[in-house]
């Protein structure tokens, strides 16, 4: 422990304490902006500046550790003037169109000039003389570096938890950029539209590409059915951008907003969720199947989730030599998109090209793999726009509905029924939790044999996850797997998932079935989620998809009775012929910059 | 353009695989070949297992580390202020009317390219340039015309 003092007062704080973190404690507020819990230290943007007795210059509290006997003064007049022009350079080279602008009263740089930088700007203005392109390239987001102050978190983002490095610093002095290789398109390069980075731009250079007007568009359209999916990790986080706290589970009031928003059909990703558990099990089981009692080689194993986009582009770019091992099915996202266009206007009398499918999720790259020209199994876009939570939060906000006081609702039917299994597909472990629960069913005829069907050793939030799961009195068709021990694992964050994936590809461990999620937490801290998102809040979010879990009726996807239908009307069989044309895709390789 | 061959392989296995191997693997390439190509940069990123975008990153940083194609001689006139009161614009007029080029540009035949460079630090025999890794300093547009000939000859 280390004794300093703040503004005059006596803290002790753990060695190795940041003054920033010292000066918390007590309540001091230090503005910061290019400093991130999720992140390293990186202490270029010196906002954060205090002042130390006995040192010549200001210290920039977020890099340094506090230590013994030193005495801080967080807002001195020269720490307040050095704060002030520190914000006002970082204006002069930020194109400071405001009004115009999607993160407009969401910018952390704009709350802090509202703090520091008032009236007439101090020093010259940089952007208007210099000639910047804006990269609209990518389906899911838009690069703007005309109001990039350099802060660095997107590059640390990306290299830190997603080993990714699609973009990094270029060039120097005033031509310092954040680029990518050699600057090309972010749709030409390894990105995988994770949006991590845009989660944590602390401007609006980097933000996602929204469809909200394209969305209205649809819903004023009177020719047109808008049908709308949620993704499960939507539920727990949408309430933090409409006045609740972390970890508020709001799937009732969203149902309701959304009917209210004037969409037709208000339906569930869960509902195809459940649908991929019931496909991808019997696939697993087939590839056991065909490599342990007939020996076939030509099936790979483990098998690899697919419902990750970003994870899905990252192994395309990174490891194109272990395709096959991916699952061919489609993600939840993508089933819906191509039973909505089928299965659902059948159903429901429509003519499909009138149907406009719409999905909110956690997720940038979802933009990205509606857009993928694998995903026209209908015979037309399966899905049409994607939002994140963040966009649907601000057609909430746009047509005044009262979100904080909304009754609960109940999501429309067919396609909206699901268990909660479904649900807990937006935490990392979540897939293989409800996998686990069918095909062990499936097997032996008997539940999952954890307590109250929870799979507590896939849960939780460390990067590298591993269970064994022995299999004990099968049934006749699976006698092959009497006492064999099915081995999993689970990555989230794709440096973890690069890791793994290594480790497979060279041999060093073996396993049956991996789940991969790109985002750090799972699908519930996606780069569409709402900002910020950090440990902290990720814990909270998957506190909350557990418990929505514990709390449904039906807690296996195969006992969804819409599932149960779903086969017995339309795709007959899982992993059938229709299952085939419609559920499962195909992967391309991809370069290697 | 040209083409790697095993150049990024052999420079990887004499200087490592170590993050901290990048500068040097860099170096070899552009004294061997006088730029980075595309190519290279992304064989040198697979080969250190980083991205592309930080290797061009880091050769951005560099100007000696260029990434656009340059000729074998690459001239590069210091701006710096002491060579400039000494006479850099004559230096490069003289220069371009040898070669035929401006600066930025490289000549037909790839043999020559003309830059300007910030302080190589013989400002006090100013006006200095530096022809690939040999600086030349003291010079007079009669001068530096010879050295230039001189290098055609070779």
């Amino acid at each position: 422990m280390v004794t300093l003092k703040i503004n005059d007062h006596q803290v002790k704080v753990a060695e190795g304490t940041t003054v920033l973190d010292a000066a918390r404690s007590l309540g001091f507020n230090i503005p910061t902006l290019c400093n991130h819990q999720d992140l390293c230290v990186a202490g270029n943007c010196r906002v954060c500046v205090v002042e130390m007795k006995g040192a010549r210059t200001l210290i920039a509290s977020c890099a340094m550790p506090a230590s013994e006997g030193m005495e801080i003064y967080t807002n001195s007049l020269k720490v307040r003037n050095a704060r002030k022009h520190i914000v006002e350079l970082l204006l002069s080279e930020h194109r400071a169109d405001c009004t115009k602008c999607y993160k407009n009263q969401n910018c952390e740089l704009q709350t802090l000039a509202n703090e520091f930088s008032f009236g007439e700007h101090i020093f010259l203005d940089l952007v208007a003389g210099r000639p910047y392109e804006i990269d609209r390239s990518s389906p899911s987001f838009v690069k703007d570096d005309s109001k990039c102050i350099r802060c660095q978190r997107c590059v640390r983002t990306c290299a830190e938890l997603q080993h990714v490095s699609a973009i990094a610093v270029a060039n120097k002095g005033s031509h310092q950029k954040i680029s990518s290789f050699h600057d090309r398109p972010m749709s030409h390069v390894v990105c995988t539209n994770c949006g991590q980075c845009v989660n944590r731009c602390p401007t609006g250079a980097l933000v996602e590409k929204t469809y909200i007007d394209q969305v209205w568009d649809a819903i004023y359209d009177p020719d047109k059915h808008v049908v709308v999916q949620t993704a499960p990790a939507v539920r727990v986080a949408l309430g933090e951008d409409l006045g609740f706290d972390p970890g508020e589970r709001v799937t009732g009031k969203m149902v309701t907003a959304l009917r209210q928003l004037g969409f037709d059909s208000v339906l569930d990703t869960d509902f195809t969720a459940d649908l991929t558990i019931v496909e991808e099990g019997t696939e697993l089981l087939t590839r056991l199947k065909r490599v342990l009692v007939e020996g076939d080689k030509s099936v790979a194993l483990p098998m690899f989730t697919s419902c990750s986009p970003g994870w899905i582009k990252f192994i395309e770019h990174k490891f194109p030599h272990m395709l096959s091992n991916l699952s061919t099915c489609k993600s939840p996202q993508q089933m819906f998109g191509a039973l909505a266009k089928t299965f659902y206007a059948e159903k429901r009398g429509l003519d499909p090209s009138k149907v406009v499918s719409v999905s909110i999720m956690p997720c940038t790259a979802k933009k990205f793999e509606a857009d993928r020209p694998e995903m026209r199994s209908s015979g037309f876009k399966d899905i049409d726009y994607v939002l994140t939570t963040r966009e649907l939060a601000v057609m909430i906000k746009q047509a005044g509905i009262d979100f904080l006081s909304l009754e609960d609702e109940k999501y429309d039917s067919i396609m909206g029924a699901s268990t909660g299994a479904a649900v807990i597909f937006g935490a990392t472990g979540g897939v293989m939790e409800a996998a686990l629960r069918t095909a062990y069913e499936i097997i032996t005829g008997r539940s999952v044999p954890f307590s109250n069907l929870d799979v507590v050793p896939v849960r939780g939030m460390e990067g590298v996850k591993e269970a064994t799961i022995k299999i004990e009195g099968t049934k006749e068709d699976w006698k092959f797997l009497e006492g064999a021990e099915l081995k999993v694992a689970i990555a989230h964050g794709l440096v973890n998932a690069n890791k793994l994936v290594k480790a497979v590809s060279t041999g060093k461990a073996s396993y049956h079935f991996i789940e991969i999620m790109a985002c750090p937490g799972g699908c519930l801290g996606g780069g569409g989620q709402p900002i910020p998102t950090n440990m902290e809040i990720r814990k909270k979010r998957m506190e909350a998809i557990y418990a929505e879990d514990t709390h449904m009726a039906i807690r296996k996807s195969h006992e969804n009775p819409e599932i149960v239908a779903i086969y017995k009307e339309f795709l007959e069989e899982p992993n059938g012929h229709k299952s085939h044309k419609l559920l499962h895709t195909r992967y391309v390789k991809r370069e290697s910059y | 353009m040209y083409h790697t061959g095993n150049l990024v392989k052999d420079l990887a296995e004499k200087h490592g695989r170590k993050r901290e191997s990048l500068m040097p693997i860099l170096q070899d390439i552009v004294r061997k070949h006088n730029y980075l190509t595309d190519e290279a940069m992304v064989e040198v990123a697979t080969e250190l297992d980083i991205s592309a975008a930080e290797v061009y990153g880091t050769a951005s940083f560099y100007t000696f580390l260029d990434t656009v194609p340059r000729g074998k001689n690459v001239i590069r006139v210091c701006k710096t202020i002491t060579c400039s009161m000494k006479g850099k614009i004559e230096i490069i007029n003289a220069i371009e009317e040898t070669l035929r080029i401006k600066v930025g540009e490289t000549t037909p035949d790839r043999m020559f390219t003309l830059l300007e460079t910030n302080c190589i630090g013989w400002c006090h025999k100013a006006p200095a340039i530096l022809i690939n890794d040999m600086p030349y300093t003291d010079l007079t547009p009669e001068s530096v015309v010879d050295i230039i000939k001189d290098y055609m000859r070779r």
